[in-house]
């Protein structure tokens, strides 16, 4: 088996970079503060938070890098960065 | 009305935590959704979205140079209109691809009218190689390759005014945007695919690495940019301002002092005729935009 | 059908009738021909193309890149500085595996200017992937484009192709041409089925970066191609010769080498003369034959070897300088020759239009019998 014609790749494989060892800090999201607004959905550089079925708000740790944009634009301050805990 | 809760952008990308570029390429994905082509030219988006084979782009994408991508997006609409295709062509360019290497080519692709929407994510660096200035890097701000220093403030040119560059083009959509405000630059990447014509929409996306802030600033920098005057969000149609953000203004300091790009206005001492300077840009932006909400007298 | 047609009108006739969805050329002497007249075809509906005015050459290969990347099959031409200017692009172009068809009209490259004859500009771009074949005549320049569309679009090769013939020398000048109809060229050269194409129904990336980890292995791939297109090359110009007579399957041409002491090798429309000189010189008894590249990449050094096995020398002209060296032939084939004793020599000659004549290459031959080589020839007095 070669390698991919050009250097040409079907979406998909970025997943495999496991952007959460990045992390530092951790976002915390409080359920009892959250207003389901979805700015930290919306404003997400990872694309990685995503709404529960009771449209709560929950990131994906496995590619949450920790930058804080959540924590820091939620309206409800419903969100607290930890110290990761590896 | 193109569906806004798909995420086109993919998890796993390396930008720097907290990036205003990757946050951008996600908001014009969404306002652009799935019948998109993206055309890249090199820099940092191209870097972290695509080592292969981990690419981050779910639409179609292709990058090929730094300065030829409106030519190449040229030949990837000419070549859709000829087969009855309906996608619609999306350039993704930084700065430096917009500002300085990639002008001739952009300014032969617009005055030919292809229809496409180019988009500069402007960090207003080349961020890719090291923080260095571009034509889009403001007024007095520390680069590698305009640093302060003892006879020099950084920077000593302001930014080059690319939207009206464009816009004497004859460009139909000309429009500015910011990450700060998501609603706003996703409805205006939808309004520009969907203009026939060659469009152009400039999104401030602030560089936590190259401006010198934490990465959580992000959003309320690129608010500050707004709310000082030294980033106006706009419309213009057929070359005419259709549409402008007005603010309270705040002083110019407030956004300056956030980044360590401008730390050399304030330490070791505070540089009065500098920042008096910046706030003439800002104040002329306010006066040529309209952008000042009068508060009543009280 | 045979028609008496200027050598860039032929060749714009027949690029044509390969149906080119998307064409984008900048203007540059000794190319504008082709692309005025393509420009007619389309203002005609008589080519159902996008034919794109760009700014530059720059912007004229990459223009390529993007249409071809989204399904179409390309068209470019240039010469000289617009080459130059394309470098960075065709570099691009064949990493990233795209099939696009570019006219060389050869010119040479300033300073100082020139927009005369020589090979400089394709090749200085020999390094850079793209597929290079140099015609003699305008009959073969014209057949040619039809055979490189075939060969760039092979799924074995999808690498881009310079069809290049020399500025002036055949490009304006007027020779009769057998121009295939439509219906020919149809049946030899198939729609253009794309490897793969950007497509919002199966999104691709295209032109993704590699990292030390996968680099040197897409330089291989690349480099395969090059190789594989050969073989590819050798079967679609055979396909060609059962079609419609005209055989160019040879990656070389050997004219009276079957006794030949003294070998010729070189390239493009100086081998007509050259054919005419070797004939004069054989009449008076002299053994000189021809060695013809007429695909220069992929180089085919074995064939060459071969050719040249059992002359006692080889004289090499070039077009060309590689300054500070020796001419580029003259380089690949002394590689080629490596290991026998059969001396090597190189001419560098007709550079920036000088016209050579059969009384040079009966000059050029006398200087090879007496071992003199590795030269400029032909120089004007005050420098030597």
């Amino acid at each position: 088996m070669g390698l991919a014609v050009g250097c040409r790749a079907k979406p998909g494989k970025a997943r495999d970079n496991r952007t959460g060892s990045w992390r530092v800090f951790k976002p915390s999201f409080d359920r009892g503060k959250c207003t389901k607004c979805g700015m930290c959905m919306t404003l997400c550089p990872e694309g990685c938070i995503h709404q529960t079925e009771e449209e709560f708000v929950e990131p994906d740790y496995t590619y949450c890098k920790g930058c804080g944009i959540c924590a820091e634009e939620c309206p409800g301050e419903a969100i607290a960065m930890k110290q990761e805990e590896k | 009305m193109v569906d806004k809760s798909l995420e086109l952008f993919d998890s796993g990308h390396r930008a720097c935590g907290g990036c205003g570029a990757a946050l951008a390429a996600r908001l014009v994905l969404k306002g652009a959704g799935k019948n998109t082509i993206v055309v890249s030219s090199t820099g940092c988006m191209e870097v972290f979205s695509t080592p292969y084979p981990e690419t981050a782009w779910k639409v179609p994408w292709i990058h090929s140079l730094f300065e030829n991508a409106a030519a190449v997006a040229s030949g990837v609409e000419a070549s859709l209109k000829k087969q009855g295709r309906t996608e619609k062509v999306v350039i993704m360019g930084g700065d430096g691809a917009t500002f300085d290497i990639g002008m001739i080519c952009i300014s032969g692709a617009f005055e030919r009218g292809h229809d496409f929407t180019y988009i500069c994510y402007d960090n207003e660096a080349y961020m890719n190689t090291g923080i260095q200035r571009s034509g889009a890097t403001p007024y007095d701000a520390s680069t590698t390759t305009s640093p302060a220093g003892k006879c020099s403030f950084g920077n000593k040119r302001p930014k080059k005014d690319m939207p009206q560059i464009l816009a004497a083009h004859g460009a139909p959509y000309v429009a500015t945007a910011s990450v700060a405000y998501p609603a706003d630059l996703m409805q205006k990447v939808e309004k520009a695919i969907n203009t026939k014509g060659p469009c152009y929409l400039q999104v401030h996306a602030p560089c936590c690495t190259g401006w010198g802030f934490e990465g959580e600033q992000t959003i309320a920098i690129a608010k500050l940019a707004i709310e000082t005057g030294l980033w106006v969000n706009f419309e213009m149609i057929d070359g005419k301002v259709a549409k402008v953000k007005k603010v309270v203004r705040k002083p110019v300091e407030e956004y300056l002092k956030t980044q360590k790009r401008f730390r050399h206005l304030f330490k070791p001492k505070r540089q009065d005729a500098e920042i008096a300077a910046i706030q003439a840009i800002a104040d002329r932006n306010a006066e040529k935009y309209g952008i000042d909400i009068k508060l009543k007298k009280e | 059908m045979m028609e008496i047609t200027e050598g860039s009108h032929a060749i714009a006739k027949i690029v044509a009738r390969c149906r080119p969805q998307v064409v984008s050329a900048y203007p540059i002497t000794p190319q504008t021909h082709i692309v005025e007249a393509l420009a007619d075809y389309v203002a005609d509906c008589k080519l159902d193309a996008d034919y794109i005015t760009v700014e530059n050459e720059m912007s004229a290969l990459s223009a390529c890149i993007g249409a071809s990347a989204a399904g179409s099959r390309v068209y470019s031409a240039t010469t000289s500085q617009g080459l130059a200017l394309m470098f960075e692009a065709c570099f691009n172009a064949a990493g990233m595996r795209l099939p696009i068809i570019m006219s060389i009209a050869n010119r040479a490259l300033g300073a100082p200017l020139s927009i005369w004859n020589d090979q400089q500009d394709s090749i200085s771009l020999r390094d850079s992937g793209w597929l290079q074949f140099y015609a003699e005549d305008n009959q073969e320049a014209t057949d040619m484009h039809i055979i490189a569309y075939k060969v760039a679009e092979d799924h074995s090769v999808l690498l881009p192709v310079f069809v290049c013939f020399d500025g002036f020398i055949l490009s304006h000048t007027y020779e009769p041409v057998d121009m295939l109809p439509q219906e020919d060229v149809d049946k030899y050269l198939p729609k253009f089925t794309p490897y793969e194409k950007l497509d919002a129904e199966d999104p691709i990336s295209f032109g993704m970066y590699a990292t030390p980890e996968y680099y040197h292995e897409f330089r291989y791939e690349i480099d395969r191609a090059a190789k594989r297109a050969a073989d590819v090359y050798r079967a679609a110009a055979k396909d060609f010769a059962g079609m419609f007579g005209r055989d160019y399957s040879g990656l070389i041409e050997e004219y009276r080498m079957e006794d030949a002491e003294t070998a010729i090798v070189a390239m493009g429309s100086i081998c007509g003369t050259i054919k005419d000189a070797i004939d004069e010189m054989r009449d008076a008894g002299k053994k000189v034959g021809l060695v013809r590249i007429r695909v220069f990449r992929p180089f085919p050094d074995k064939e060459i070897a071969q050719a040249l096995a059992k002359t006692k020398r080889v004289a090499v002209l070039d077009k060309n300088i590689s300054l500070g060296s020796k001419g580029a032939v003259a380089l690949e084939v002394k590689d080629a020759m490596y290991g026998k004793t059969i001396p090597v020599l190189n001419y560098i000659l007709g550079l920036g239009g000088r016209d050579v004549r059969k009384r040079d290459i009966a000059a050029i031959v006398a200087l090879a019998e007496k071992g003199e080589g590795d030269m400029f020839y032909g120089l004007r007095k005050e420098v030597l």
